[in-house]
C-alpha cells in the first residue's frame, strides 16, 4: 500500500491522461470562475491605466502609456490618502487587539448572565455599517445632540468637535467600535484553548495572575492574536461607506484613504484611466504591505501543524 | 504544462466572451418591444422624496398609456449619477428615461447623450412649455433647446427663527445683506440654551459645502475664472468672501461645522438648535414637515442675502428628465416625461400625496394652485423670486467665459470642486488658514485648466 503511493508519486506520467483529467475535470468550473472575476477585469483595469479616458469630456479614450502612473506618483492627495490608510489601520488593529484581548479575558471568565453579555459584545459586528455610521455621526458625535456632547456639557467641559478637529480619531473609534467584537471572538477561541495543566502547575508554583498571563497564556495567544491582526487589517484596509457617510473624506482629505480617493476619482470625477492607475499603485503598495503578514500567517500554519 | 494553462485561459475567455454575447442579448431583448405590443421603458430617477411619490404614483400613467409599462431604478443621488453616466456614455442602453441635474444637462447635450425635446414639446400641446418657469427651462437648456424636462426647480433662500430674532432684538429684512445676516446671528446666538446663530454647510463636496460659498463668492464679486479662463481663487474679493464664509461658520455657525451638509443643517434647523440656516428652497416644505412644535410656528424665510457686490445670487438647480440616445422606445419615453412633469401630475401628486410631496418650482401653475399657495403660504411666493432673481447666464459681477451660480459648468468642476471643497472645509475646521486652503486650490485649479486646454 505503502509503496504504491510512493511509485505514484514520484512517477506522475504512469497516471493515465483520461484519469487526470477525472480528478481535475470537477475544478475546472471553479478555475474559470476565478478567472472570470478576477483576472479579466484586473487586465482590464491594467488597460485602462494606460488610457487617457475621461468620461464627461466625451472623447474616446486614448493610449497614454505611463502618464497616468506619474500623475499618481506626483498627487499629493494620493499619499495623503496612503498615510491616512496607514494611520486608520494600524490605529484601529491596535486598538481592536487591546481593547478586544481585555474583553475577551472578562468574557472567559464565568459569571451570571455571560450569555447576554457575549451576545451584546458580538452585535455591533452585525449592524450594518451605514447605520453604524449614522448613528454615530448624529447620536455620538454630534455637539448639540450627541452623547458625548452631552456628557461633556454634564460635566462642565466645552464640547468636543469630533469630525471638524479630529476626523481621524473620530474614525477610528468608530472602527474600533465596529471591530472589537470581530477580534474578541478569535481571542476567545484562543483563551479557551488555554493549556490548563501548564496555567494550574504555574499556579502550583508559585507564579501570580500576571506572570501566568505572560509567560503561559500570552505565548499561547500569540498566534490567535496575529490571526486577528491579520484580518482585521484585511478588512480595514478596504474601509469605504464610513469614511463616505461620517466626513465624506474630510475636512482638507483628513479621512480620505485610498478607496475613497479611487471612488472619487472614477464615479465622481470619471476619471477612469486615473482611477485605474491609482488602483494598481496601490495594489502594489497593499501586496507591499500584506507580504510580510501573510508570511506570519504562514508561521501560524507551521507552529498550528508542529504541535 | 504551460500550454495547458494557456489553453484553459482562452476556454475562459471564450465562455467569457459568449457570456457576454449573451447578456448583451437578453439586454437589448428587453428593451424591444413584447410581441403583443407591450412596451417597457426603463426609468432612472434619484431617490429623492418628490420622485418616489412619482413612483407610487404610476398606475395612473399606466391606465392613462395602456401598453407602456414602466420599471424604475430608483437611487440616492450619489449612486444614481456614475450609475446613468456610465450607462449613457458607454451607449450600453439600459435606461430610457434619466434624471439629471442642470449641471449635467448641457454636458450630456454636448456630448449626445440625450436627445433634444423640443419637437415632443410642440407637438405636445397638453404639456404646455410656456408654463415652465424661465430661468429653470434655461439651466436645462441648451443654445435654446431644450434637452431636459424641469421635473423640480429650486433656488437657495434663507430660513430663519421669527421668535429668536424678536427675542435678540433684531429684524430680517426680505432682502437681507450677508452684513445683516452675520450681525443677527451674533444677537440670536444662544450658547447656553444651546442655538447656534447660524447653520451654513461645512461638508466637502462640490454640491455640499461649495454650493453655498460659491454664492456668497459671487454676491462679493468675487469668480472663479476671468474671461481668459485665469482661475480667480485668491483674488481679493474671492478671499474676503471666503473668509467671511469661514468666520462666520466658526464664530456663529453649528458646532462640528465641517461634517453638516444640508441634511445636518436640516435637522439642526428643525430641532431648534440653529436661528438661522441658508439652503435650498425645495426643503421648505421638510423644514416645516419636520419641525418640532415649539420651532414649526416660528420659522420665516428670506431672499438670498446679497453681498458688497450688490448681485442677487441665490443658486440655481433643477433635477429634468431626458430621454437617452440608445433608448430605442423614445416616443413612450416622452409620454412618461410630459406625464410626470405636467401641470395634472402636480396637482394628483398634492391630492393623493399631500401638498408637501409635489415637485415645487419647475411651472408657474403650480403657483396658481389654491391648495398649495394655502399650503405653502410661507414660502411659495419667495421660491418663485428666488428662482427669477438667479442669472445662471450672468452668475458674477464681471463676465465670465461659464455659466451656472453654484458651479462651472465645465465637465472638469466636478474635480477641481471636490479638491476646492476639502480646503474650504479644512479652513472651516480649523486645520489650516484661508489663505492656505486658496493658494492649494488656486494652484489645482490653474492646472486642472491647462491641462483641459481652457487656459492657453
Amino acid at each position: 500500500m505503502a509503496t504504491k503511493t510512493r511509485s505514484a508519486i514520484t512517477k506522475p506520467p504512469l497516471m493515465p491522461r483520461a484519469e487526470r483529467w477525472k480528478r481535475r475535470g470537477p475544478l475546472l468550473p471553479a478555475l474559470v470562475f476565478t478567472l472570470l472575476l478576477t483576472q479579466i477585469p484586473f487586465v482590464f483595469t491594467l488597460v485602462f491605466s494606460t488610457q487617457r479616458w475621461l468620461l464627461l469630456s466625451g472623447n474616446d479614450s486614448e493610449f497614454r502609456g505611463v502618464e497616468n502612473y506619474v500623475a499618481v506618483v506626483q498627487d499629493e492627495v494620493f499619499w495623503k490618502s496612503v498615510g491616512n490608510t496607514i494611520v486608520m489601520t494600524v490605529g484601529t488593529t491596535l486598538a481592536c487587539l487591546v481593547i478586544g484581548l481585555l474583553v475577551a479575558i472578562f468574557m472567559n471568565h464565568s459569571f451570571p448572565g455571560r450569555g447576554i453579555a457575549r451576545t451584546l459584545a458580538i452585535t455591533p459586528f452585525f449592524v450594518m455599517p451605514v447605520a453604524v455610521t449614522l448613528f454615530w455621526k448624529s447620536a455620538m458625535f454630534d455637539p448639540s445632540f450627541g452623547l458625548f456632547g452631552f456628557i461633556a456639557r454634564s460635566l462642565g467641559l466645552p464640547p468636543v468637535s469630533w469630525l471638524s478637529e479630529h476626523p481621524m480619531a473620530a474614525l477610528i473609534i468608530l472602527l474600533t467600535w465596529r471591530f472589537v467584537p470581530f477580534a474578541m471572538l478569535i481571542l476567545v477561541a484562543g483563551l479557551q484553548s488555554a493549556p490548563q495543566d501548564q496555567l494550574e502547575a504555574a499556579q502550583m508554583d508559585g507564579a501570580g495572575i500576571w506572570r501566568r498571563f505572560t509567560n503561559v497564556t500570552l505565548p499561547h495567544l500569540r498566534p490567535f492574536i496575529e490571526l486577528a491582526a491579520l484580518l482585521l487589517a484585511m478588512n480595514l484596509i478596504q474601509t469605504f461607506g464610513e469614511i463616505a457617510m461620517l466626513t465624506a473624506g474630510g475636512p482638507a482629505y483628513g479621512t480620505t484613504n485610498i478607496t475613497y480617493y479611487i471612488y472619487l476619482k472614477a464615479f465622481n470625477a470619471f476619471d477612469f484611466g486615473m482611477a485605474s492607475a491609482l488602483g494598481i499603485v496601490s495594489l502594489i503598495l497593499t501586496i507591499a504591505l500584506i507580504l510580510p503578514m501573510l508570511r506570519l500567517l504562514s508561521g501560524i500554519f507551521r507552529t498550528e501543524g508542529r504541535r | 504544462m504551460a500550454h495547458i494553462n494557456l489553453k484553459r485561459g482562452i476556454a475562459g475567455l471564450g465562455i467569457a466572451a459568449i457570456t457576454a454575447g449573451l447578456l448583451a442579448g437578453c439586454s437589448t431583448g428587453d428593451s424591444g418591444g413584447g410581441a403583443d405590443g407591450e412596451i417597457t421603458i426603463n426609468v432612472a430617477l434619484a431617490a429623492n422624496p418628490q420622485m418616489k411619490t412619482a413612483e407610487s404614483l404610476i398606475s395612473d400613467f399606466e391606465e392613462k398609456n395602456p401598453g407602456i409599462k414602466v420599471t424604475f431604478t430608483t437611487l440616492p443621488e450619489n449612486e444614481l449619477r456614475p450609475a446613468v453616466t456610465k450607462d449613457v456614455a458607454t451607449k450600453a442602453g439600459q435606461f430610457d428615461v434619466a434624471m439629471i441635474g442642470s449641471y449635467e444637462v448641457p454636458i450630456w447635450a454636448d456630448r449626445g447623450w440625450i436627445v433634444p425635446l423640443d419637437d415632443y414639446a410642440e407637438e405636445d400641446a397638453d404639456w404646455n412649455e410656456a408654463d415652465l418657469l424661465e430661468p429653470i427651462k434655461n439651466i436645462v437648456s441648451k443654445d435654446d433647446v431644450l434637452y431636459a424636462s424641469p421635473f423640480y426647480g429650486s433656488s437657495s433662500f434663507l430660513f430663519y427663527r421669527k421668535d429668536l430674532a424678536e427675542k435678540a432684538g433684531v429684524t430680517i429684512s426680505e432682502t437681507p445683506t450677508w452684513e445683516e445676516v452675520q450681525a443677527a446671528a451674533a444677537a440670536m446666538e444662544d450658547e447656553a440654551a444651546g442655538i447656534s446663530g447660524l447653520c451654513l454647510r461645512g461638508l466637502p463636496g462640490w454640491g455640499q459645502n461649495l454650493a453655498a460659498v460659491t454664492t456668497v463668492i459671487n454676491t462679493f464679486g468675487g469668480s472663479w475664472f476671468n474671461e481668459d479662463w485665469e482661475p480667480q481663487l485668491t483674488s481679493p474679493e474671492t478671499k474676503e468672501a471666503v473668509q467671511f464664509y469661514v468666520d462666520s461658520l466658526r464664530d456663529y455657525g453649528q458646532p462640528d461645522a465641517a461634517k453638516d451638509g444640508w441634511e445636518g443643517c436640516l435637522q439642526q434647523f428643525s430641532q431648534g438648535k440653529t436661528a438661522i440656516w441658508y439652503d435650498d428652497t425645495v426643503f421648505a416644505g421638510s423644514a416645516l414637515d419636520q419641525a418640532t412644535p415649539e420651532v414649526e410656528p416660528n420659522i420665516a424665510f428670506a431672499m438670498a442675502p446679497t453681498g458688497p457686490a450688490d448681485l442677487a445670487s441665490g443658486w440655481l438647480w433643477s433635477w429634468g428628465l431626458g430621454i437617452t440616445e440608445s433608448s430605442k422606445n423614445k416616443d413612450a419615453a416622452w409620454k412618461f416625461i410630459s406625464w410626470v412633469t405636467s401641470e395634472d401630475y402636480i396637482k394628483l401628486a398634492g391630492e393623493e400625496a399631500g401638498w408637501d410631496s409635489i415637485p415645487p418650482g419647475s411651472r408657474a401653475s403650480t403657483y396658481e394652485i389654491p391648495e398649495y399657495l394655502e399650503a405653502a403660504n410661507r414660502y411659495a411666493d419667495l421660491t418663485v423670486k428666488s428662482i427669477e432673481a438667479a442669472d445662471p447666464l450672468q452668475p458674477t459681477v464681471d463676465p465670465v467665459p461659464y455659466t451656472g451660480v453654484q458651479y462651472v459648468q465645465i465637465p472638469e468642476f466636478v474635480e477641481i470642486g471636490d479638491f476646492v471643497s476639502q480646503q474650504i472645509a479644512g479652513a472651516i475646521s480649523g486645520t489650516q488658514t484661508v489663505d492656505e486652503a486658496l493658494e492649494k486650490s488656486q494652484e489645482y485649479a490653474l492646472k486642472a485648466v491647462t491641462d483641459a486646454g481652457y487656459l492657453k
